[in-house]
C-alpha cells in the first residue's frame, strides 16, 4: 500500500484547487486532519475535493472539511452520493442552497442510518421498479424522486434511498412492495375518494385519513395477495421483521376487507368504527397519504381525458363510417356507443360496441378508458358522447409543441425544450439536464444559389456523378464459388482436366451473384456558429449542395442539421433536412438560407443527433461533422479543456451505440487537441476552405465504402 | 444415423399436431384450399403460425415443406439448380419446386427476410396461373390442384424496408394471428407443457405484463411459445421464477434493467 501523504504534500495541492490567495480559507487544518489517514482515504477525499472545486470552490471547501469526520461512519457509496447530489443542487439552484445541502450531512446520525450502506437508491432502482409498474395494468405511472414515498395517481414518488434493513436485496424489496402498493392505490380506486369532504366530517381529520390509510391498506394487501402472491409472500416477510403485529381489534377489519368483493366503500364504511380505535397500524411499506396532491393532478385530469376521449371516440367513429361500404346520411339520431369493461384476473379491457356491433379499440383510446376507468370505476355516459364539430379546440386539449421562439417572449425557458447532459471534466460526472435544447428550421432563401453552385462545379458534379454511380452499382457475380446459382463452366472445365490428369478436383465449381445492398443512414452536422461567417459559410453551403447531389445518386438516408448556441440556456439545431424529407427545392432554399448564428457548443447536438440517428433503421450508421473549429461559447466554461472534453464524450456516446462518427474540420492551429477530441472519430483536417466542396463528397465516398 | 431423405411422403404430418383455432382460421384455410387461393399469414413471433401450418397439413393429409427465409436466400434456392456429379451435371430441384410436383402445402415462413427478387418467383404461382417456370431447365411446372402456397410475415418488428410488397401481398388471402385470449392462451399452455392450470394461468398473467411493456422499453412481449417453454421447464422440476428468467426474461431483452424489471414481475406472481 503506498505510504500516507504529508501533510506539507497536501497543503500545496489544496492551495492551488481551493485557490487560497483570493479565498483564504484554512487549508493548513484540513491538511492535519487529513494527515492521519491512510492514502487511500486520503486519495477519495482529496479527489473529492478537486473534483468538486471545479464546479464550486466553496463547496469544495465545505466538502472538504466535513469529509474526515464522515468518512469512519458513512458509507464511501453515500459520501459519493452525496457530493454528487450537492453539485446537482447547485446547478439547479444555486449556491445557497447547495450549501443547505451540505450542511444537512452535520445531522447525519449514525444510528438512524446503520444499514445505509446497504440502501437501495434511488438510481439504481428506478429503472428497474419504472418497467415493473409499467408492466402492471392500468395508467402508466411514472417514477419520480422526493423525499418520501407517495402518489398522486400519476406518477409514484420514492425516497433517495430505502435503508430499512441490513441487505441490499431486502431493501430492493421494501422499494418494490412500497410500489405495488402504491400502484394498488391508483389501480384499486383508492384515489376515487375525496378525500376533503372525508376529512370534514370528523373533529379530528388527520385521525381520519391515517386510519382510512390503514384500512385501505389491509384492503390492498389482500387484493395484491390474489393478484401477485409471489410478492405478497415477501411483504409478508418484511413486515414480520420490520412491523409490530396487526392490533387485536384491527383484525376484524382484515376479515372483512379480505374478501374478493371488498371496495373502496367497504374501507369507508368501516372507517367510523376504525376512528374510534385508539390504536392505528402503520407498515413500512405502505408510503404516505397526500390527498391534496392526489386531488390537483384529479382535477387537472379529469377535463382533458374527457375532451381527449371525446374526440377521439369522434375520430374513431368517423372512421368506422368511412370504412363501411355503402356510405349512409347522417343519422338522425347519434349512434349508441356502448362501453364494457372487463376488470377480471388482474387484466382491464374494454369492449366497445357500436349500436351492438363490436368495434376494436385503438391503442390511445383504450389507454384514455383505463385512465377514466380508474377515476370512476366506470366509464361515465358523458364521456361516450363523441365530440361535436368545433366542440373542442385541439389546440388546448393536445399538447402542443411549443414555438422555439416564442420562449424569449416571456414564458419560462426550459418549457418545451428537450434537455441533454452534459459532461464535466473536472466533476468528472455528468452535468444532469444542463443543456437546454430547441429545434428549428432554417429559413428558406429562394434565391439562385443552388444553380450557381452547380454551374460552378460543373466539371465537379459531372465528375462525382460517374464516381457514385459506380459505387451504386455493386452487384457482381462471384466466381469460383463452393456454392451458387449456376456453374462456373471455366472452372468446371478446369476441374475436369484436373481430374483427368490425376490431380484432385477443386469443389469451387459455382458462380454466385452477389449482392451488396448499401443500408447506410448519414446524418450530417453542419457548424453554424458565428465564426464560420464569410468564406466557411458559403463552402459549407456549397459542400452540401454537392453532397446532396450525390447522395440522392446513392439512396442513402441522410440528413443535415445545423448546431449553434447561446449557453446552455439557448442551444438550438437548425433542421435542414430531416431523414424523412425529399431533396427538392425546398431543402435547396434551406440551405441557401444557412446563416452564421451564435457559438459551437457541440455536445449537446451530437447528443441529439445520435438519439435521432438511433431511431434509423439502418445496418450502418454514419454521423459526419463539419466544423470551423474549437468547442467555445459565450462567456462560459464551455472553451478550452471542458469543451473539449464534452466533444469527446459525444462522441464516445455516440460509437458506443453503434454510430461511426466522422469529423471534418477547418481549423489548422489547433491539430494539438483533435486526436483527444476525436479520440472516438475519425477525422480530417482541411488546409484550405476552398477545398470543401470538393474534398466532402470524395471523404464521403471514402468512409462509407 | 438417419437422416431426413427429401421423399415427400417424409413431410407428411402423420400425428395431428395440438392447434387450438381462436377463430373460423381453419374453415377460412380449407375454404382458400379448395379455391386455389394462396395464403398469407400474418401475426407476432410465437403466437402459433408454425403450428397452424403442420395441423392444416395434417388435416388435409399434403405433406408440408417449409423453408425458412434468410436475407441470402436466392430464387435458385428455391427453384432448385444444377449440380456437378462425377464428370456430368444434374439438376437438383428446390424444396418449391418439389412441393408443386408432389402437389404438397408450400409454407414460406418470414418471407420479407428473403431477397426481393426472390419473392418474384412465386408470383405466377400465386395467382390463377398457377404455374413455375423454371428458366434454367426450359420448363414450366404446372401445379395439381393439390399444392398450396402459404407464406407469412411479421407485421409488427421487421424494418420499414421488409415490408411486403403490393404487388406480392394483393395475391394472397390474409389470416392475421395474434396472441390467444387468456382463457385459451392458459389451456394452450397447460396442453402443451403439462403444468397445472394454476402455474398456467401465472405464465398467462405473466405473458399478459411483458407485453404491456411492448413499447416502452421492450420490442415485443412474450409470445405463448416461450410460455411453453416456460411451462416445460416448470414440468420438469424447475423453481418457476428461474424457469420465467432463462425461458422468457433472457429471451426477450438483453437489457440489464428491463430484464430485472421482468424478472420482478415474474416473481410478484410466483
Amino acid at each position: 500500500m503506498a505510504k500516507p501523504l504529508t501533510a506539507a504534500e497536501m497543503e500545496a495541492s489544496l492551495h492551488a484547487w481551493l485557490e487560497t490567495e483570493f479565498t483564504y480559507f484554512k487549508v493548513e487544518q484540513l491538511a492535519l486532519e487529513l494527515e492521519g489517514l491512510t492514502r487511500d482515504e486520503q486519495d477519495f477525499i482529496l479527489g473529492w475535493i478537486r473534483r468538486i472545486a471545479s464546479t464550486h470552490i466553496t463547496l469544495a471547501w465545505q466538502f472538504g472539511r466535513r469529509a474526515p469526520a464522515l468518512l469512519p461512519r458513512m458509507e464511501r457509496r453515500l459520501l459519493e452520493a452525496w457530493a454528487v447530489h450537492t453539485c446537482d443542487v447547485f446547478d439547479r439552484t444555486g449556491l445557497q442552497t447547495a450549501l443547505r445541502v451540505m450542511e444537512e450531512v452535520d445531522s447525519f446520525d449514525e444510528t438512524q442510518h446503520r444499514n445505509d450502506a446497504a440502501g437501495a437508491l434511488f438510481e439504481d432502482i428506478a429503472p428497474v421498479l419504472g418497467n415493473f409498474v409499467c408492466g402492471l395494468s392500468g395508467r402508466r405511472l411514472r417514477i419520480e424522486k422526493g423525499e418520501a414515498a407517495w402518489t398522486d395517481g400519476e406518477r409514484i414518488v420514492l425516497p433517495p434511498l430505502i435503508a430499512a434493513l441490513p441487505s441490499l436485496d431486502d431493501n430492493f424489496q421494501l422499494a418494490k412492495a412500497t410500489v405495488a402498493l402504491l400502484w394498488a392505490q391508483t389501480r384499486f380506486g383508492s384515489l376515487r375518494v375525496d378525500f376533503s369532504a372525508l376529512g370534514a366530517r370528523y373533529a379530528d381529520p388527520e385521525r381520519a385519513l391515517a386510519r382510512l390509510h390503514a384500512l385501505e391498506t389491509l384492503r390492498l394487501t389482500a387484493r395484491i395477495a390474489r393478484e401477485l402472491p409471489g410478492l405478497h409472500r415477501e411483504m409478508l416477510r418484511l413486515r414480520a421483521r420490520l412491523d409490530p403485529g396487526l392490533p387485536p381489534r384491527w383484525q376484524r377489519f382484515e376479515t372483512m376487507l379480505g374478501t374478493s368483493q371488498a371496495a373502496v366503500d367497504d374501507s369507508l364504511a368501516l372507517l367510523d368504527a376504525a376512528y374510534d380505535e385508539a390504536e392505528c397500524p402503520q407498515w413500512s411499506d405502505q408510503g404516505s397519504l397526500r390527498p391534496e396532491a392526489i386531488a390537483a393532478a384529479r382535477a387537472a385530469r379529469l377535463d382533458k381525458e374527457k375532451a381527449r376521449l371525446r374526440i377521439r371516440l369522434a375520430e374513431l367513429l368517423e372512421e368506422h363510417r368511412a370504412a363501411q361500404a355503402a356510405p349512409q346520411a347522417a343519422p338522425e339520431t347519434p349512434p349508441a356507443l356502448a362501453v364494457e369493461p372487463h376488470d377480471e384476473n388482474g387484466r382491464l379491457d374494454f369492449a366497445i360496441t357500436l349500436d351492438g356491433a363490436p368495434l376494436a379499440p385503438p391503442d390511445n383510446v383504450r389507454q384514455l378508458l383505463t385512465s377514466v376507468y380508474l377515476d370512476f370505476g366506470e366509464i361515465p355516459p358523458e364521456y361516450l358522447t363523441p365530440a361535436g364539430d368545433g366542440e373542442y379546440d385541439p389546440d388546448r386539449v393536445f399538447d402542443q409543441p411549443e414555438d422555439p421562439d416564442a420562449v424569449w417572449h416571456g414564458t419560462y425557458h426550459e418549457k418545451g425544450a428537450e434537455l441533454f447532459p452534459e459532461w464535466d471534466h473536472g466533476r468528472q460526472h455528468y452535468r444532469k439536464n444542463w443543456c437546454v435544447m430547441r429545434e428549428k428550421t432554417v429559413p428558406p432563401v429562394h434565391d439562385a444559389f443552388y444553380r450557381d453552385t452547380l454551374d460552378k462545379y460543373a466539371g465537379v458534379v459531372k465528375h462525382l456523378r460517374r464516381k457514385f454511380e459506380a459505387l451504386r452499382d455493386e452487384n457482381r457475380l462471384d466466381k469460383r464459388q463452393t456454392q451458387g446459382d449456376e456453374i462456373d463452366l471455366d472452372a468446371l472445365i478446369e476441374a475436369l482436366a484436373d481430374a483427368q490428369d490425376g490431380r484432385e478436383m477443386s469443389d469451387r465449381l459455382f458462380v454466385r451473384l452477389h449482392r451488396a445492398e448499401r443500408n447506410i443512414a448519414v446524418a450530417f452536422l453542419v457548424d453554424m456558429s458565428g465564426s464560420t461567417k464569410g468564406w466557411i459559410n458559403e463552402a459549407e453551403r456549397e459542400a452540401l449542395i454537392l453532397l446532396c447531389e450525390a447522395l440522392e445518386l446513392l439512396g442513402d438516408r441522410y440528413a443535415i442539421y445545423g448546431f449553434s448556441g447561446t449557453t446552455r440556456k439557448r442551444c438550438e439545431l437548425f433542421r435542414i433536412k430531416t431523414f424523412d424529407e425529399r431533396y427538392g427545392d425546398e431543402v435547396q432554399a434551406r440551405i441557401s438560407g444557412i446563416r452564421p448564428q451564435e457559438y459551437t457548443r457541440m455536445g449537446f447536438a451530437l447528443r441529439h443527433m445520435t438519439k435521432l440517428l438511433n431511431r434509423v433503421e439502418a445496418r450502418t450508421r454514419v454521423l459526419v461533422t463539419l466544423s470551423d473549429g474549437r468547442p467555445d461559447d459565450y462567456f462560459d466554461v464551455y472553451r478550452g479543456q471542458y469543451g473539449i472534453e464534452d466533444t469527446r464524450m459525444a462522441l464516445l456516446e455516440a460509437a458506443r451505440t453503434g454510430i461511426h462518427p466522422f469529423c471534418i474540420t477547418l481549423d489548422r492551429d489547433a491539430r494539438d487537441y483533435l486526436p483527444h477530441m476525436y479520440g472516438a472519430a475519425r477525422y480530417i483536417i482541411l488546409d484550405d476552405v476552398r477545398q470543401l466542396p470538393v474534398k466532402v463528397t470524395d471523404i464521403y465516398r471514402r468512409i462509407t465504402t | 444415423m438417419n437422416a431426413r431423405t427429401l421423399d415427400p411422403a417424409h413431410h407428411l404430418i402423420a400425428k395431428e399436431p395440438y392447434y387450438e383455432p381462436v377463430g373460423d382460421e381453419i374453415q377460412l384455410f380449407e375454404a382458400a384450399y379448395r379455391q386455389r387461393i394462396p395464403v398469407l399469414l400474418k401475426g407476432p413471433t410465437g403466437c402459433g403460425k408454425t403450428r397452424f401450418m403442420e395441423h392444416m397439413a395434417w388435416r388435409l393429409k399434403r405433406p408440408l415443406i417449409t423453408v425458412s427465409c434468410h436475407d441470402d436466400l436466392t430464387a435458385s434456392d428455391l427453384v432448385g439448380r444444377y449440380l456437378v456429379k462425377g464428370g456430368e451435371t444434374v439438376w437438383v430441384d428446390g424444396p418449391l419446386t418439389r412441393a408443386v410436383r408432389c402437389g404438397g402445402i408450400c409454407y414460406l415462413d418470414e418471407i420479407v427476410e428473403a431477397r426481393k427478387d426472390t419473392m418474384v418467383v412465386i408470383h405466377p404461382l400465386a395467382d390463377d396461373r398457377r404455374t413455375l417456370p423454371m428458366e434454367k431447365l426450359g420448363q414450366v411446372v404446372e401445379a395439381p390442384p393439390e399444392f398450396c402456397l402459404a407464406i407469412s410475415y411479421n407485421p409488427g418488428y421487421q424494418s420499414v424496408l421488409k415490408d411486403l410488397k403490393q404487388s406480392t401481398r394483393q395475391r394472397f388471402v390474409a389470416l392475421e394471428f395474434d396472441y390467444p385470449s387468456a382463457a385459451l392462451e392458459r389451456r394452450v399452455v397447460a396442453t402443451e407443457s403439462g403444468v397445472s392450470d394454476a402455474i398456467a394461468d401465472g405464465l398467462v398473467r405473466f405473458a399478459q405484463m411483458t407485453r404491456n411493456l411492448k413499447g416502452s422499453g421492450l420490442e415485443e412481449g412474450a409470445s405463448t411459445r416461450l410460455l411453453v417453454h416456460a411451462g416445460k421447464l416448470i414440468a420438469d422440476g424447475i423453481s418457476p421464477v428461474t424457469a420465467c428468467k432463462s425461458a422468457v426474461a433472457q429471451a426477450v431483452t438483453d437489457d440489464a434493467d428491463m430484464l430485472k424489471a421482468i424478472q420482478e414481475l415474474s416473481s410478484s406472481i410466483f
